[in-house]
């Protein structure tokens, strides 16, 4: 049966008398500052990004500003239903609802937003208002955050600037398909205005 | 005493001082903020810096073709030789300015090359982006800018009188410290440009490159690198923190702890050199050959003394890693806590001219101040030949090479730069060890460096005894 003799850490007398172990460190250190420094690229091991010259991409999920998506005319993709701004535990969305026009398809359907506006510093960007949304109308995929600015009213979002963020892609649309009234599959407006296909 | 004597004292203080707080401080705080930076695979501060024009900017990248056309005109150069030589022509001294010969090829190759090498290394650090940043030394400045513009606070139970007056008492070792380093040979004003004699009186006047010649030289430094404990001290005590508190009590009793194994130290050289003058340490240094090859400075006469004093030395000024008086893991800042502003900058300026004094005092003592192989008061000279082309094309080169202003400078220069290394090797020193206990700091002073530098004393005695 074999055995081993497992050496326990001690330390020699030249670790212990200091010296050479500092000649030893102040080596390793002049070589990791030579390489950083004057070594070929592929060698360097600086980490450091140059922050506002360079930008790191963020991963994909990362929750950035708002934005509204489009329909296909360029409107919001919104029906005002208050579900983002009921869910959300900040309260940053204000939604004023209006209905449509007597005589817009959409009329007694759906409602669109007359006021939206979304407050990005109380925002804690939680995306709590992309998971409740019932139309895919509010997206967190914008891979930007917020600008900076001195003065507090620059940070109220309101509808047309949320509708003019693309995203990362630099589409305003999603891929989730919409139904308009008329379209096969419609559920329709409702009872009254239901009609067979 | 007469007003020749006062203008030259006062121009050489404006020397070492501006050397030591234009020079030496500045770069120093930038290599103590890059090199840990480079070390831990940071870039460290660096982007703060002057906008440049546009103009300036476009035109950068050509600049650094002014060194690629000096070396192409070193090859040019070589190539028209090379044909005058096919057609016999070699003799003539024909090139440019410069009598023709294969040296004037290597002289201007040996210009071109550096030129070039600077213009594509060194040019384009000294820029980030639009703005001039030497290499991230302006941020340093901006940051010292900073700190000298903030509130200056004191704390509202403080002494005020010792609070106010710690920093000063901070910087008065710290600048006068520097009064007796020679920094330079003798100058004699009517040899300037001729070459000195070997040996023997030299007629004239004369100037001391030092701005006093004290017998007591080396007890100077002692005694004001001891005082330095006062202004922690009284810091520590008058800031009203118990942090400060402590710190100021580490301070002293480390202060006073390493100052006897600071002196005992050096006693093996006081020993070798018979002197307490350090404008003749170095005479002597230069004098002594070490082995016959070696120059006789003190590194080689005395290792054991290096170590134990650039040891001590580190402690006596409280830098990492004995820096537990300021340990900022356990007690914030130590003495400075409550400091700010320009009195904060204060400490920070005088502990940057502790580093630059105390190296020129080690550069002094172990590695022979200006002392430069090879050169004499007269000139070069190595292995009994001495640089000199008179009676040929290149008799100007070795006039100029020899004559006594080239060699001063050379010598400032030389003694400059080795205390600049033993700065940036103090700073090493400081971010590659991690900080001692403060008992390790006790043992090691009483324990270890303590005995040490009497058994150095008592073999530098034997030695002497047996080889003199």
């Amino acid at each position: 049966m074999a055995t081993y003799k497992i050496q326990k850490p001690g330390r020699t007398f030249g670790e212990q008398a200091y010296l050479p172990e500092t000649v030893k460190g102040l080596a390793q250190t002049f070589a990791r500052i030579y390489t950083n420094l004057l070594g070929p690229e592929e060698k360097q091991k600086t980490a450091t990004v140059r922050y506002p010259d360079e930008v790191r991409e963020y991963p994909e999920r990362f929750r950035g500003v708002h934005r509204l998506t489009h329909r296909e005319d360029g409107s919001s993709r919104c029906v005002a239903c208050l579900c983002c701004s009921t869910a959300c535990p900040a309260q940053c969305i204000y939604i004023e609802p209006a209905e449509y026009e007597e005589g817009d398809p959409q009329f007694g359907y759906e409602r669109y937003p007359k006021v939206f506006m979304i407050d990005e510093l109380r925002c804690i960007f939680c995306g709590y208002c992309v998971e409740a949304c019932p139309v895919d109308a509010i997206r967190m995929d914008t891979g930007v955050h917020v600008p900076a600015s001195h003065r507090r009213e620059d940070f109220l979002f309101d509808k047309e600037t949320l509708l003019s963020i693309p995203a990362r892609d630099g589409s305003y649309v999603t891929a989730n398909p919409r139904l308009e009234p008329g379209d096969p599959g419609h559920p329709g407006l409702d009872r009254e205005h239901h009609k067979e296909h | 005493m007469d007003l020749w004597f006062i203008l030259g004292a006062v121009l050489k203080m404006a020397f070492i001082l501006g050397v030591a707080l234009l020079f030496y401080a500045p770069v120093f705080v930038l290599f103590e903020r890059r090199q840990s930076a480079f070390m831990q695979d940071r870039l460290g501060p660096y982007m703060g810096g002057i906008k440049m024009p546009a103009a300036l900017m476009e035109r950068l990248p050509t600049l650094q073709y002014g060194g690629f056309a000096s070396a192409i005109g070193a090859a040019l150069t070589a190539l028209l030789a090379a044909v005058m030589i096919a057609l016999g022509d070699a003799s003539e001294p024909a090139l440019f300015f410069l009598p023709f010969s294969w040296g004037t090829l290597f002289l201007l190759a040996a210009i071109g090359a550096p030129v070039q090498y600077v213009g594509a290394k060194v040019l384009p650090h000294l820029f980030y982006r639009d703005r001039l940043n030497i290499f991230g030394g302006l941020h340093a400045l901006f940051d010292a800018l900073k700190a000298f513009t903030k509130e200056d606070i004191i704390p509202p139970h403080a002494d005020k009188f010792l609070y106010a007056i710690a920093p000063i008492l901070a910087m008065i070792p710290a600048f006068s410290l520097g009064a007796v380093v020679p920094f330079g040979p003798d100058v004699h004003f009517d040899w300037l440009f001729d070459q000195l004699p070997e040996g023997g009186a030299i007629s004239g006047p004369v100037a001391h490159l030092q701005v006093a010649s004290l017998n007591i030289g080396i007890l100077y430094i002692f005694a004001l690198g001891g005082a330095g404990v006062i202004s922690a001290a009284i810091a520590g005590y008058s800031s009203d923190n118990k942090f400060a508190l402590l710190g100021g009590i580490r301070a002293a009793s480390q202060m006073v702890s390493y100052e006897v194994t600071l002196g005992l130290s050096l006693v093996g050289c006081f020993m070798l050199f018979g002197t307490l003058r350090l404008e003749e340490m170095v005479a002597w240094q230069m004098d002594h050959a070490f082995l016959g090859i070696l120059p006789g400075w003190g590194i080689f006469y005395q290792p054991l003394a290096f170590v134990l004093f650039f040891t001590a030395s580190m402690a006596e000024y409280k830098r990492i890693p004995f820096d537990v008086p300021e340990g900022e893991s356990e007690i914030v800042a130590g003495y400075f806590l409550e400091y700010s502003s320009g009195k904060w900058l204060m400490w920070m300026i005088s502990e940057f001219l502790e580093i630059a004094v105390s190296s020129m005092v080690i550069a002094t003592i172990f590695l022979g101040g200006w002392d430069v192989p090879g050169l004499t008061q007269s000139g070069w000279r190595a292995f009994g030949y001495r640089f000199d082309l008179s009676g040929t094309n290149w008799a100007f080169l070795s006039e100029i090479a020899n004559s006594h202003l080239f060699v001063t400078l050379v010598s400032i220069v030389a003694f400059l730069a080795k205390a600049f290394v033993l700065g940036v090797l103090s700073l090493q020193v400081r971010w590659t060890l991690p900080r001692f206990r403060y008992d390790q700091i006790m043992q090691l002073c009483w324990k270890i460096l303590l005995p040490l530098s009497l058994l150095n004393v008592l073999v530098t005695g034997v030695a002497i005894l047996l080889f003199s």
